[in-house]
């Protein structure tokens, strides 16, 4: 008594796995494929939040100065924009640098050369920390006095984070759904061998086995199941990433788009599935066995 | 020892099965339960397993107040009994040997005792050479002492047989009878449920005869009256 009885009840479990060869192979198909779909729409997640740091990164608030300041009163503007929240930097360019950056840009095109600066106006390239509050921290800046006008991307950034917040909803309710039909299957797996094993467990009851010891080989095996298709749709996953990820590479009109390399995300990967899988499995048994040990 | 005091049981469909039912059964006794089909019995059977629960009175069973139990503890409680029924219940995929390591693993035994303890039990029920077979390899004599060795097995203090005889010829009914006595001389407490007036008769042991839920008569000896039909 009291010692976990490990390789008797992996033992059990496991030739439970096997009485049940076709039941089981369907359950872990079905495992498989959630885990799956789960581990599809997280990295297409991962990978389109990671767009979204470049985006934030890239995207500038360009705020002009109104062009009655002088040069040393534009400058004194960086610590008012600075001030405003979610700003993560103000950097200020001059009308001089600003045209010759506008010169640099273009070094093919004669008529941009020699511009006169006086067409230009001094200006803050604005970077922000959350894109969300995007709108918010352009009007704020617009309300700093010195600040005439201000030129930003709002749409493309609001377009962008609504995409991603639905895919998060339609994402977290699919996995949601997909755990639940996981849970179900394996659950009706292991209620198959519950049956099939009734008179066993009607005997160990009878001896005085408890509970817990009747219940041990079920848990091992939904264990097994969970943990064996989270290993299984591992390699599936990265197989399916590698291809896709190859696609977007050789594809020129895909070129902005830059996939996250397997090698930084395959421990969250792995830990992720194995986690899913396990919990799948044992709620699978758990489930399965719960109303049939009362008393 | 077993003590019923006042117990009550109700099924759910409303049929009252016991009725005011109080007797003690002592350490080592030997005693046999009788009564007309439909009397009671296997419920009495059912309520010292823990099976059910009675609707009132108290039930002691080798120191477990089985009356007021808590879950953790009826296992404990039933590995003082070791149960034998009408229909073996052995396991069929498993062998001799098998069927019983089964119930002493079930109950923690280490590999060990499991090896030791299971030769003398075939020995007791004269089965050694057939350790190996599969239930349906036996005769019917043959898995009922199968199962008598699978209850005697986690060496329980008292053995309870719910009509162990009754799928079985009188020569084979009489050997079993006779070996539930040698394992009561033994030293374990044994209650037979039976219908043969014959076999109750011949070894004039104690008689609990039950009727409708009642207890009717409680003598040593054999049946009383006519008044058992099976
Ligand atoms: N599971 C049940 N649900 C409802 N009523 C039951 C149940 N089991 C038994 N009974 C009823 O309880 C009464 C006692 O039944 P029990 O099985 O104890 O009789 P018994 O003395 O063992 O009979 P037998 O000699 O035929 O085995 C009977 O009226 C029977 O119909
Ligand atoms: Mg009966």
């Amino acid at each position: 008594m009291g010692k976990h009885n490990f390789g008797y009840f992996f033992h059990e479990g496991l030739s439970n796995m096997f009485s049940h060869g076709f039941m089981s192979f369907a359950a872990i198909g079905i495992t498989v494929a959630c885990l799956l779909i789960m581990g599809t729409f997280t990295l297409v997640a991962v990978n389109a939040n990671e767009l979204l740091v470049d985006l934030e990164q890239e995207n500038e608030i360009l705020a002009y100065v109104d062009d009655t300041y002088s040069d040393t009163a534009a400058k004194a503007l960086q610590s008012d924009l600075e001030a405003i929240p979610n700003v993560a930097s103000a950097t200020y360019i001059s009308k001089e640098q600003a045209t010759a950056d506008f010169s640099a840009e273009f070094p093919e095109e004669a008529m941009f050369q020699d511009l006169d600066p006086e067409i230009f106006e001094d200006r803050y390239a604005i970077k922000i920390v959350d894109l969300e509050k995007m709108s918010e921290t352009c009007r704020a800046v617009e309300q700093v006095t010195g600040i005439s006008e201000i030129n930003a991307h709002e749409e493309i950034a609001g377009g962008f984070i609504t995409i991603r917040n639905v895919a998060t909803v339609v994402c977290v309710a699919l996995i949601a759904i997909l755990f639940v039909v996981s849970v179900f299957i394996i659950s009706n797996t292991i209620k198959l061998t519950t049956f099939d094993r009734r008179d066993e467990i009607a005997i160990m009851r009878m001896v005085g086995a408890t509970n817990g010891f009747i219940r041990w080989p079920f848990v091992y095996e939904g264990f097994m199941l969970g943990l064996l298709s989270a290993v299984i749709a591992f390699f599936l996953q990265w197989g399916l990433y590698a291809a896709v990820a190859q696609g977007v590479d050789n594809n020129d009109t895909m070129q902005l788009i830059r996939i996250l390399p397997f090698q930084q995300l395959w421990p969250a990967v792995a830990g992720i599935f194995a986690a899913a899988g396990i919990l799948i499995g044992v709620g699978g048994s758990l489930s399965a066995i719960r109303k049939f040990l009362q008393v | 020892m077993i003590r019923l005091k006042d117990v009550e049981m109700e099924y759910d469909n409303g049929t009252r099965a016991i009725q005011g039912v109080t007797l003690t059964i002592e350490d080592g006794e030997f005693v046999f339960l009788v009564g007309p089909s439909g009397s009671g019995k296997s419920t009495i059977i059912k309520l010292l397993t823990g099976e059910v629960e009675p609707c009132a009175g108290r039930i002691m069973i080798n120191g477990f107040s089985v009356s007021n139990i808590s879950g953790k503890q009826i296992p404990l409680m039933r590995r003082t009994l070791g149960v034998i029924f009408q229909d073996f219940r052995l396991i069929e995929k498993k062998t001799v040997y098998d069927n019983l390591a089964f119930v002493m693993r079930a109950v923690g035994a280490r590999p060990k005792e499991i090896q030791k303890r299971i030769p003398y039990v075939l020995e007791l029920v004269d089965l050694a050479e057939k350790a190996d077979r599969y239930p349906t390899e036996l005769s019917g004599g043959e898995q009922q002492r199968v199962a008598i060795a699978r209850a005697l097995v986690n060496n329980p203090n008292t053995i309870i047989a719910d009509e162990p005889t009754g799928n079985l010829d009188p020569d084979r009914s009489l050997e079993l009878m006779n070996l539930l006595v040698k394992i009561n001389e033994l030293g374990t407490t044994v209650v037979v449920v039976t219908h043969e007036k014959d076999l109750v008769d011949r070894f004039g042991k104690r008689v609990i005869t039950i009727d409708s839920g009642h207890v009717i008569n409680d003598s040593v000896g054999g049946y009383v009256g006519g008044r058992i039909h099976g």
